[in-house]
C-alpha cells in the first residue's frame, strides 16, 4: 500500500468514526446541560462543597465562578510545584522555580499546556497526577461549561440566568470526561502506552550507551491530554515519544480523541437551539478548514525541496518514521486547529509553508473545530459577526437564531475578536523590539521570526504547541507567555458570557422568509469567508515576514 | 381632485372631499423589479458642500467618527514627516490622506445639503404672522373679544380666529367652523383641503393658509415646537442621532480599526528585525489602507440619505430609529379602504332575472344610473359601456325624461321616459327600496331575484336591484347589479412580494367578517381583522408584539393614536388629527396609506446599503495588502516580490496608488450611498447571494484593477518611479 493511499484511508476512517460519534455524543452533552436531575454522586459533591445544584446564575455570577475556580486552580498548581520536593513521589526532583511554576500553572489551567519545562526531568508523579492531570480534566470542563452558557443565551428568552457553572463543571467531568477517559485510557494501555508509577529506569541502548527513562502514569494522562484538547505531554517529546504514542493505531486514536468532543459540540448546539441544521452548518465550516489544512500540510510536506528532502522523497526531518508524512501532517493540522498542542512531530522542521499553515491554523482562533468548548464559542462569536454584516445585506437589523444583534452584542463580539490578535501582535512585537529577548532566539532570518510568532500565537490562542528554537525558560518568556495565556483564555470568556447574558435577556424574533437563513451552504461559505478575511487581514503582515518570506 | 367650495361641504359631504390618495406610488404600476431611488448627484452639489466639508475637519467633530479620526491623525503625522523630510512621495501621501478625510466629510455634507435646501423652503413659510386671539371664547358663543398678538406669543390652549386669506398662526385643532385650507407649504400639493371642527379632519398646521370661510382654532403647540419647526429640524438633520444599528456597526468598525492599528504598530519591530524598518509615512499609509475607510466615510451619509429618501416621498420620520424599524417590520396592518381597495364600491356585473336578456338589463341599469352622481352610480354607467358597448347617453339627449336622482332617503335613482305617450319608468337602487317600489305598484319580486340578492350579499358584495314599468302595467324586476369593492390593480402582486420578504399583511376593515373574507381572499392578504374597533387594532398589535414581531400601521383618527404609539412603525396621515400625528413616529404628508409598503422598502434599503458597503470596504483590503506588503519588504526578502501580482511599477508608486484608490473610491461611491443600493423585494437568501456577489466579490476584484490603473498613471510622476 502506498503511503498516499494509507494516508487517505486513515483520514477516511477517522472521518467515519467521528461521524458515527457526532449524534450520540452531541446529544449526550446536550442532555447534560438540560437535564434537571442530579446523580447521587453529584448531589453528595454539592452538599460537600455547599453548592446549590438547582440555582441558576446570572452571567456575572457565572463568570465570577469561572474566574474564582480558575484562580484557585492556578494558586494550587503553583504551590504544588513550588513544594514538590517535600511531597510524595517527587522522584527526587527539586521545587520548580517561580517563573516556570507560574507559567506551568497558568498553562494547564488555561487549557493551553504550553510546557517550558521538560516533563520527565522536572515534575514528580504527584504533581503530574494531582496537579496537571486534574487540570487536564477541569480546564477542559470549564471551556465546555462556558459554551453551554452561551448556547443557553440563544435558547432562553427574557431571563438573566445562563445556568449554573458548578453543575455544568461537575457534570462534564463526571458524566463525560471521566467515563470516556477511563475506557479509552484502557484502550491506549492495551495498544501499548505505558501506565505505571516507576521512577527512573536505567536501560542500555542498542549502540551500547545507557539511558535513564522515567516510567509513570502515562496512558491515563495521555488520554485526557487529547480528549480535553490539552496537549501537555508526560514526556518532553510529547506524542512523538513511544511511551505516549507507541504505534500507528495509537496515533490514529489520539487524533480521533483530539477531534472527538470539539466535533460533537456543534450537534449539542443544534440540539439545544432546537434545529440540528444549525449544528451541521457550524460543523461544515469547521470541516472546511480542517480538510483544507490537512490537505495543505500533507501537500507541502510531501514536496521535496532541498537535498535532504529530495533524497528522502519528502520533508521527513523532524517526523517519526513510525508515522510517516501523512499521519504526521494529519496530527499537526488537527492539533493546531484544536488548541491541543500535542505533537507527534517537530513542527519547527516543517517546510516553510507547511509550518505556516500550522501557525495560520492557530491564528484562526482555535475554532475549527477548536478547543473543547472554546472552539465552538469562538466560532459562534465569529458567526455573530458574519450574521451582522450579512444580516444588513438582507435589509434587516441582523439577528442570529432569533436574537437581535444590536450595539451591546456587537460590543462583546468585537472585543472578543480583538483580544487574541492584540495579545499575539503586541507580544510578538515586544519580543522583537527587546534586544535581550531577541538574543534568546536560536535562529535568525524569517524562520527565527516565525518561531517567536508561533510562540505567542500558540500561547494567546491556548494551543500550547511550539516551534521551539527559543530559550523560553527565562523569566521574561515564562512571564510574557504566561500572561498571554491568561489574557487569551479568560478575557474572551468574559465577553462570551456577557454576550450570553445579553442574548438571554432578549425575546426571540420569529423567523420569516425575510430572515437570513443560517443553516444553508451560502451561510457556510459566508462564515468561512469572514473567518478567513478577518484572520488573514489581521495577520498577513506578520505572516509575510515569517513563513511567506521564508517560503517564497 | 375637486375644488370644493366650503359652503357645499357639509359634514356629510366632507367625507368624499378629503385628499384622494395620490396615484403616485400606486402599487403595481411597477410590478417588475423597481428601485427606490433618490435624486442624482450633481457636480454642483459637491462644490456647494465643500465649505461644509472643510469645516468638519475640526478634530472635535471628527472624533465622533473613529475611523476617519484615525485618518485625520494620520494626515497630520504624514504632513509632519513630509515637512521634516520632504520628498515627492511623502508629500503626495500626505496630500491624498487629507483628501481622504475631505472626501468623507464631503459625503456627509452633500447628504446634509439636500436636507438644508428643503429646510430653507419650509422656513420661508414660517414668516411672522399676527394672530387674532379670542379672549374668552367658548363653544357656541359668538362675538368673543379679539386681540392682535404676534404668533410667537401664542401659548398652548389659546384660541384664535382665522379667516379667508389669512395664515394659520400655529398648530391646532379647529373647534368651530369649516374652511378650505391651502397646505401646499408642507405637502407640496396645491389642491386645497377641508378642515372642520370635530371628527378626524380638525387638525391645522401653522404656516398653512385659509382660502375661504372662517374657523376658530385652539392652539396645540408651544411656539418653536410646531410641526413646521420639527420638520425643519428633521430635514436639516439637527435632531439627528445615531441609530441603534449605526452604533452597532460603528463598534465593529472601531474594533477593526484597532486591530489594524495594532497590526501596523507591531509590524515596525518585526520589520526592523527583518532589516527593513519602515518610515512613518509608509506605516501610516498602510494603516489608512487597511482600516475600513470606505464605509467609515459614507456611514453617516447613508443614514442621512435614507431619511432624505423618505422626505422626498413626502414622509417625515421623527427618528432614524423608526426608519430602521421599518426595515425590520414583520406585520403590516393595512386599512382596507384606500390601501387595498379603491375608495368606493363599483359595479362588477349585471345578473339578469329569469326571462330577461342581459342586454336589456344593462340598458335599464345604465338609464336608471344616469341621474346617479354617486361613484357607485357612475360605475354602473362605466360597466355598461365597457362590457356591453352602451354609450353613455347624456341626460339632455333623451327628450321628455323626468330624472329621479339618488338620495339617501329614497335609496333609488331612475328616470321616467315619455315614449310616445307611454311612460316607461326605470328604477335602480337598494334591494329593499326597489322591492318596495315594485310591490307598491302591484308587481312581485321573483324568488330567483331574491336568491341573487342573497348570493351577492353572502359574497361580500352589495346588490342593486333594477326594475322597470311600462305605462300602468305591473313593474318587472329585470335583474341585479353586483357592486363590489374593487381591489387595487397590482396589489395582489405587491402582497406576494411582501410575503417573499417575510412580511405578513393584515387587512383592517369595519366590514362584517363575510365581506372582509371575500376581499381578503381577492387581495391576497394573509389575514384580516373585520368589524375592527380601535381597541381590536390595539389588541392585535400587542398580540403580534408579544410574539416578538414588529408591527407597522397607518392611522389618522384620534382613536388611532394609542395604536399608532404602540406600533413599532406608526405612520400618521397628514389629514389626521394632531393627536394621531403626535402618536406616530412618521407622518405621511400625502396621506396615502399604501406608502407604508414603500417605507418598509426604504428601511430595508438603508440597512442593505450599510451592509453592502461594509462588505465592500473590508474586501478591498486584500488587494491593498498585495500592493503594499511587497512594496515594503521585497527589498529585504526578494521572494515577496512574487506577491506583487499587479506588477506595480515601484514601491513608492504602489503605496501611492493604493492610497489614491482608497480616497477616490469614496467619491465614486457617494452617489451609491445617497441613492442606496438596488433593492428588489425577494427572500433573504436571494438578496444575500446577490449582494455578496456584487459587493463581496466586487470588493475583492475591483481594487486590483483600480490600483493597477492608477499605478499606470502614477508611475510617470517624477519622484514616484
Amino acid at each position: 500500500m502506498s503511503p498516499t493511499l494509507a494516508g487517505w484511508l486513515q483520514v477516511s476512517v477517522l472521518v467515519g468514526a467521528l461521524a458515527a460519534c457526532y449524534r450520540p455524543l452531541g446529544d449526550w452533552i446536550a442532555h447534560l446541560f438540560t437535564s434537571p436531575r442530579h446523580l447521587r454522586a453529584e448531589r453528595a459533591l454539592y452538599r460537600l462543597t455547599g453548592v446549590d445544584g438547582d440555582a441558576d446564575q446570572r452571567w456575572p455570577v457565572y463568570l465570577r465562578s469561572v474566574l474564582a475556580f480558575s484562580a484557585v486552580s492556578v494558586v494550587f498548581l503553583y504551590v504544588l510545584q513550588r513544594v514538590q520536593n517535600h511531597l510524595l513521589l517527587s522522584l527526587g526532583f527539586p521545587a520548580v522555580k517561580a517563573d516556570m511554576a507560574f507559567n506551568t500553572a497558568v498553562s494547564f489551567v488555561t487549557n493551553t499546556n504550553w510546557q517550558s519545562y521538560s516533563g520527565e526531568s522536572t515534575m514528580g508523579h504527584l504533581v503530574q497526577m494531582a496537579g496537571l492531570a486534574v487540570q487536564n480534566f477541569v480546564s477542559a470542563a470549564v471551556g465546555i461549561a462556558v459554551v453551554a452558557a452561551l448556547i443557553r443565551g440563544f435558547t432562553r428568552s427574557r431571563t438573566d440566568r445562563v445556568g449554573n457553572f458548578w453543575v455544568d463543571l461537575t457534570r462534564v467531568v463526571l458524566r463525560l470526561l471521566l467515563p470516556l477517559a477511563v475506557v479509552l485510557g484502557l484502550v491506549l494501555v492495551a495498544a501499548g502506552a505505558v501506565q505505571n508509577l516507576h521512577g527512573l529506569t536505567d536501560v542500555h541502548t542498542l549502540v551500547g550507551g545507557s539511558q535513564s527513562i522515567t516510567g509513570g502514569p502515562v496512558a491515563s494522562q495521555e488520554v485526557i491530554k487529547e480528549l480535553g484538547t490539552n496537549g501537555g505531554g508526560f514526556y518532553n517529546a510529547n506524542s512523538a515519544h513511544p511511551f505516549e504514542n507507541p504505534n500507528g493505531f495509537t496515533n490514529w486514536l489520539e487524533v480521533f480523541l483530539i477531534l472527538l468532543i470539539p466535533v460533537a459540540l456543534p450537534r449539542t448546539f443544534g440540539r439545544m437551539v432546537g434545529d440540528n441544521r444549525q449544528g451541521y452548518a457550524i460543523l461544515s465550516v469547521m470541516a472546511v478548514f480542517w480538510v483544507a489544512s490537512v490537505a495543505l500540510v500533507t501537500f507541502f510536506e510531501a514536496q521535496h525541496h532541498g537535498a535532504a528532502a529530495q533524497a528522502a522523497g519528502a520533508a521527513t526531518e523532524g517526523k517519526e518514521q513510525r508515522f510517516g508524512i501523512a499521519a504526521s501532517a494529519l496530527f499537526a493540522a488537527s492539533t493546531t486547529l484544536t488548541s491541543t498542542g500535542a505533537v507527534n512531530s517537530f513542527h519547527d522542521s516543517y517546510t516553510p509553508f507547511g509550518g505556516g499553515v500550522t501557525i495560520f491554523n492557530m491564528m484562526l482562533g482555535e475554532i475549527a473545530p477548536g478547543g473543547v468548548g472554546s472552539g465552538l464559542y469562538g466560532m459562534l462569536v465569529l458567526a455573530v459577526v458574519a450574521v451582522f454584516v450579512a444580516g444588513l445585506m438582507v435589509g434587516r437589523t441582523p439577528e442570529y437564531l432569533g436574537k437581535k444583534l444590536g450595539a451591546r452584542e456587537m460590543k462583546f463580539a468585537s472585543l472578543y475578536i480583538l483580544t487574541t490578535p492584540a495579545v499575539v501582535l503586541v507580544g510578538t512585537g515586544l519580543a522583537m523590539a527587546l534586544p535581550g529577548e531577541r538574543a534568546d532566539m536560536l535562529n535568525s532570518g524569517p524562520h527565527g521570526f516565525s518561531e517567536v510568532l508561533y510562540a505567542f500565537t500558540s500561547a494567546a490562542n491556548n494551543n500550547g504547541s511550539a516551534f521551539a528554537g527559543i530559550t523560553v525558560s527565562t523569566p521574561w518568556w515564562n512571564t510574557a507567555l504566561g500572561l498571554a495565556m491568561l489574557v487569551g483564555r479568560f478575557l474572551p470568556m468574559v465577553f462570551v458570557l456577557a454576550l450570553a447574558g445579553s442574548l438571554a435577556r432578549q425575546q426571540p424574533v420569529p423567523a420569516t422568509e425575510g430572515t437570513l437563513p443560517t443553516h444553508k451552504p451560502l451561510f457556510v461559505g459566508l462564515l468561512t469567508g469572514v473567518v478567513l478575511i478577518v484572520v488573514g487581514l489581521t495577520y498577513f503582515p506578520a505572516l509575510a515576514l515569517g513563513p511567506i518570506a521564508e517560503g517564497l | 381632485m375637486p375644488s370644493p367650495t366650503p359652503t357645499e361641504a357639509g359634514p356629510a359631504g366632507a367625507a368624499t372631499l378629503g385628499p384622494v390618495p395620490q396615484p403616485a406610488g400606486t402599487p403595481g404600476r411597477d410590478s417588475g423589479p423597481h428601485r427606490v431611488s433618490g435624486g442624482l448627484l450633481e457636480p454642483g452639489q459637491l462644490l456647494a458642500a465643500l465649505p461644509g466639508a472643510l469645516r468638519k475637519l475640526d478634530p472635535r467633530v471628527m472624533v465622533r467618527n473613529p475611523v476617519m479620526f484615525v485618518v485625520e491623525v494620520g494626515s497630520v503625522l504624514t504632513t509632519g514627516s513630509a515637512v521634516a523630510d520632504p520628498s515627492v512621495f511623502s508629500w503626495s501621501i500626505a496630500a491624498w490622506l487629507w483628501l481622504t478625510v475631505v472626501f468623507a466629510n464631503l459625503a456627509e455634507a452633500v447628504a446634509e445639503g439636500r436636507g438644508k435646501a428643503q429646510a430653507d423652503t419650509l422656513r420661508r413659510t414660517r414668516t411672522d404672522t399676527t394672530a387674532r386671539r379670542l379672549v374668552d371664547w367658548a363653544p357656541g358663543r359668538t362675538g368673543a373679544a379679539e386681540e392682535e398678538v404676534s404668533a410667537t406669543a401664542l401659548r398652548l390652549g389659546d384660541t384664535v380666529v382665522v379667516e379667508a386669506g389669512q395664515t394659520i398662526p400655529g398648530d391646532g385643532d379647529v373647534v368651530e367652523g369649516v374652511a378650505s385650507v391651502d397646505e401646499s407649504a408642507i405637502t407640496g400639493e396645491s389642491a386645497p383641503v377641508i378642515r372642520e371642527s370635530g371628527g378626524d379632519r380638525s387638525a391645522v398646521t401653522g404656516g398653512t393658509k385659509v382660502l375661504s370661510d372662517r374657523i376658530v382654532v385652539r392652539i396645540t403647540s408651544e411656539p418653536g415646537k410646531t410641526f413646521i419647526d420639527r420638520m425643519i429640524a428633521l430635514v436639516e438633520g439637527a435632531a439627528r442621532q445615531k441609530t441603534p444599528n449605526e452604533i452597532a456597526l460603528n463598534i465593529l468598525l472601531a474594533s477593526l480599526t484597532v486591530v489594524f492599528l495594532l497590526a501596523v504598530v507591531t509590524l515596525q519591530p518585526m520589520a526592523a528585525y527583518a532589516g527593513a524598518p519602515q518610515t512613518l509615512v509608509v506605516l501610516t499609509a498602510l494603516t489608512v489602507a487597511l482600516i475600513p475607510t470606505t464605509i467609515g466615510a459614507l456611514l453617516s451619509a447613508i443614514g442621512i440619505a435614507g431619511m432624505d429618501r423618505l422626505v422626498q416621498r413626502n414622509v417625515l420620520a421623527m427618528s432614524g430609529r423608526a426608519v430602521e424599524a421599518a426595515g425590520d417590520v414583520n406585520t403590516l396592518l393595512l386599512d382596507k379602504t384606500g390601501t387595498i381597495t379603491l375608495g368606493n364600491r363599483q359595479a362588477a356585473e349585471f345578473l339578469p332575472a329569469a326571462g330577461t336578456a342581459t342586454g336589456e338589463l344593462a340598458d335599464a341599469a345604465q338609464l336608471s344610473s344616469l341621474a346617479d352622481e354617486t361613484p357607485e352610480g357612475r360605475s354602473v354607467v362605466v360597466l355598461a359601456k365597457e362590457k356591453y358597448g352602451l354609450r353613455a347617453r347624456q341626460q339632455g339627449e333623451l327628450g321628455h325624461a323626468v330624472w329621479v336622482p339618488f338620495t339617501a332617503q329614497t335609496r333609488m335613482s331612475g328616470v321616467d321616459l315619455d315614449e310616445d305617450g307611454t311612460v316607461r319608468s326605470v328604477r335602480k337602487g337598494a334591494a329593499g327600496a326597489v322591492s318596495a317600489w315594485v310591490s307598491d305598484n302591484g308587481g312581485t319580486v321573483g324568488a330567483d331575484v331574491g336568491e341573487l340578492v342573497e348570493r351577492i350579499s353572502a359574497s361580500g358584495g352589495t346588490p342593486l336591484v333594477v326594475a322597470s314599468r311600462e305605462g300602468d302595467a305591473a313593474p318587472r324586476v329585470l335583474g341585479v347589479i353586483h357592486l363590489k369593492d374593487v381591489v387595487k390593480h397590482g396589489i395582489r402582486e405587491r402582497f406576494e412580494e411582501l410575503r417573499r420578504m417575510g412580511i405578513r399583511t393584515v387587512m383592517i376593515t369595519g366590514d362584517n367578517p363575510l365581506t372582509a373574507r371575500a376581499i381578503a381572499e381577492e387581495a391576497g392578504v394573509d389575514d384580516f381583522l373585520a368589524e375592527a374597533t380601535p381597541e381590536d387594532k390595539m389588541a392585535l398589535i400587542k398580540q403580534e408584539q408579544a410574539g416578538g414581531k414588529l408591527v407597522a400601521m397607518t392611522g389618522d383618527g384620534t382613536n388611532d393614536a394609542p395604536a399608532l404609539a404602540q406600533a413599532d412603525v406608526g405612520v400618521a396621515m397628514n389629514t389626521g388629527t394632531m393627536a394621531a400625528k403626535e402618536a406616530g413616529n412618521m407622518v405621511d404628508l400625502d396621506s396615502n396609506p399604501t406608502k407604508l409598503i414603500e417605507i418598509v422598502e426604504i428601511g430595508k434599503q438603508l440597512l442593505i446599503t450599510r451592509g453592502a458597503l461594509t462588505t465592500f470596504s473590508i474586501a478591498n483590503d486584500v488587494a491593498k495588502y498585495f500592493a503594499i506588503i511587497p512594496a515594503m519588504f521585497a527589498a529585504v526578502y526578494p521572494g515577496l516580490d512574487r506577491l506583487n501580482v499587479m506588477q506595480l511599477h515601484s514601491p513608492q508608486s504602489a503605496i501611492t496608488s493604493a492610497i489614491v484608490f482608497n480616497a477616490l473610491i469614496i467619491v465614486v461611491l457617494i452617489p451609491l450611498a445617497l441613492r442606496g443600493v438596488r433593492y428588489r423585494p425577494s427572500s433573504a437568501a436571494s438578496l444575500l447571494r446577490r449582494n455578496l456577489w456584487v459587493y463581496g466579490l466586487g470588493g475583492l476584484v475591483l481594487p486590483f484593477a483600480g490600483i493597477k490603473l492608477i499605478d499606470l498613471v502614477v508611475q510617470f510622476v517624477p519622484g514616484l518611479r
